[in-house]
């Protein structure tokens, strides 16, 4: 009753690859998939643009909250930290060392919340048009970026204001950002692929990111704080990534600030190791993103 | 041309390979409450969830070629969706391969891409997934919203277009394209009267520029009107694959008496 292939005696797989068809649930090589997606670089624009509107369009004052948020942030954190509970003891400029901290860790906190739902969000495309998964994250970070940037323009008049000099160590600042963003491009895809298995990362995620900004001398000098602590626990504290492009983006603004050598480093070591392991991490469960 | 039409001279485009689909659908949890939840949590066995497992497609093997426009019928839950979106690469098969020629766009019943942006924005956004460039996009944008005939809403939200526009707009963003490979799924079925004979003549146009198309649709006028070949699928297995009335009829027969069978029992109680 079933007629199949009229070429009975040749199997479906050599007729298929005689004429160079290619299996549908192939995924290509690391190589290919990393072209295919960049191929795709407009798409993954595109997707920031759209969830940047979609995300001010209910608002009157629509855009304007990238620039109201932050500052509204650092007010806060200023009221609470440096006029209620004074951890501003030792510090000489806490109000920038208290902005640049707040802004440069709330880039990574919500870059990575978000991208840990940026498959299940996108779920109708997903089913509806067949392309690397690996845009979906992209387009999250893209999309914080731009946010980022906005904090970061707020952050410089902050620093100035507050009687900082502009010095040659400005000349870093572009190389600790493509540092802090390589890393959490990577984190990001490691969570995107877990937030794709379970909806549970999404409840569990919020109380992980809370206690890495209280580890990552946000709004207090992890240095002074943990002077009585034995020597491992302040250096364990410094060298978490959170803590790293901090006291960097610190150390560029500020001469009030400096940071060791070794922190350079670790801002290079967290980089590379999180985006390689992220993009390899990401791209394995590709097969895992469709069903 | 040879006078041998047969195997020699078609070029296959989709080759399916003893193709299996199963997915797990979770039904939800076996307890409701926050008290379960906790109870299963402290006696240690895991919340027990009713997962079903669905075996849609059942070892399905096929080869489509270049010209072939092939209708797709059968009950709900046949696995058509199914074969169709593992075509695509939408669904991974659970064993089995499908192969094709290049990558099959699946024209589905799921309306708006996005659907809090603009309608003007999902025709970019659909271009862009699909792979075109952004010169490509403005290239046939024109050309898109005058085929799916919505140009006096094209900058409103998607989310307040009727699911008829929607699905047109749809159609209109993946038929802009070329695409050796098409698959209809229920598309056809939303549109009115004049968007279904003018998207039939898209699909003509498509599956006679050397393409191949696959088409689901309730109205078997119009697979019997645009489709060579049929293939009618039961319970995840083809049940008969040939020429388009031949298998129409045969299923449409089938139905017949199912129904009155279904009658005759009803009758009885």
């Amino acid at each position: 009753m079933t007629v199949t292939s009229p070429n009975g005696d040749s199997s479906a797989k050599e007729l298929a690859t005689q004429h160079g068809l290619v299996s549908a649930s192939k995924i290509p090589g690391l190589g290919d998939y990393i072209k295919s997606t960049w191929r795709r670089k407009d798409f993954v624009a595109e997707l920031a643009d759209a969830r940047s509107t979609q995300q001010y369009s209910d608002s009157l004052l629509g855009r304007i909250w990238q620039l109201i948020t932050p500052l509204l942030n650092a007010a806060i954190y200023y009221l609470i930290f440096g006029v209620l509970l004074g951890t501003s003891k030792g510090i000489e400029n806490f109000t920038a060392f208290l902005v640049a901290g707040v802004f440069v860790f709330n880039f990574m906190q919500v870059t990575v919340t978000a991208a840990s739902a940026s498959i299940p969000k996108n779920d109708r495309l997903i089913k509806a048009i067949h392309f690397p998964k690996l845009v979906l994250p992209l387009a999250t970070v893209v999309q914080q970026i731009q946010q980022y940037a906005v904090s970061l323009i707020v952050l410089v008049v902050i620093v100035l204001l507050t009687g900082e000099p502009l010095t040659l160590m400005w000349l870093t600042l572009p190389l600790v950002l493509a540092m802090q963003i390589l890393f959490t491009t990577g984190f990001a895809l490691i969570l995107a692929r877990w937030g794709a298995r379970s909806r549970d990362i999404n409840q569990l995620l919020p109380f992980f990111t809370r206690t890495w900004r209280y580890v990552s001398g946000v709004f207090f000098s992890i240095t002074i704080f943990t002077a009585t602590m034995p020597a491992a626990v302040g250096t364990a504290l410094l060298l978490n990534p959170g803590a790293v492009y901090i006291d960097l983006v610190r150390d560029s603004l500020m001469v009030t600030e400096s940071s060791d050598p070794i922190i350079w480093i670790m801002g290079a070591v967290w980089a590379i190791v999180f985006f390689v392991v992220g993009l390899v991490y990401f791209y394995r469960g590709e097969k895992k993103y469709v069903n | 041309m040879s006078t041998n039409n047969l195997s020699t001279s078609k070029i296959p485009t989709v080759v399916v390979d003893d193709l299996n689909i199963k997915y797990r659908v979770i039904l939800g949890a076996n307890t409701g409450s926050a008290a379960g939840a906790l109870r299963s949590l402290v006696s240690g066995k895991a919340p027990s969830q009713v997962v079903k497992s669905v075996h849609a497609v059942k070892g399905v093997s096929l080869t489509a070629y270049e010209g072939d426009t092939i209708g797709l019928v059968g009950r709900n839950g046949s696995g058509k969706s199914s074969l169709l979106k593992a075509v695509a690469g939408l669904l991974q098969p659970s064993s089995g391969d499908v192969y094709t020629a290049s990558q099959a766009t699946l024209l589905g019943v799921s309306g708006a891409l996005n659907k809090s942006i603009s309608g003007n924005r999902n025709i970019t956004l659909g271009g862009l997934a699909m792979g075109m460039s952004r010169e490509e996009v403005e290239a046939i944008r024109q050309q898109v919203i005058d085929f799916a005939d919505i140009e006096e809403f094209i900058d409103m939200p998607m989310g307040t277009y009727s699911s008829g526009m929607q699905a047109r707009l749809r159609f209109s963003i993946a038929a802009a394209r070329q695409h050796e490979i098409l698959l209809v799924d229920e598309t056809l079925s939303t549109g009115d009267t004049e968007f279904r004979a003018r998207s039939q003549a898209k699909i003509r146009e498509l599956s006679g520029a050397a393409g191949t198309v696959f088409v689901v649709a309730h109205g078997h006028a119009m697979i019997r009107e645009v489709c060579n070949r049929s293939i009618w699928m039961d319970k995840g297995v083809i049940k008969m694959d040939g020429e388009t009335n031949a298998v129409l009829d045969a299923y449409e027969a089938d139905v017949a008496e199912k129904k009155a069978a279904k009658e005759a029992k009803d009758k009885d109680k």
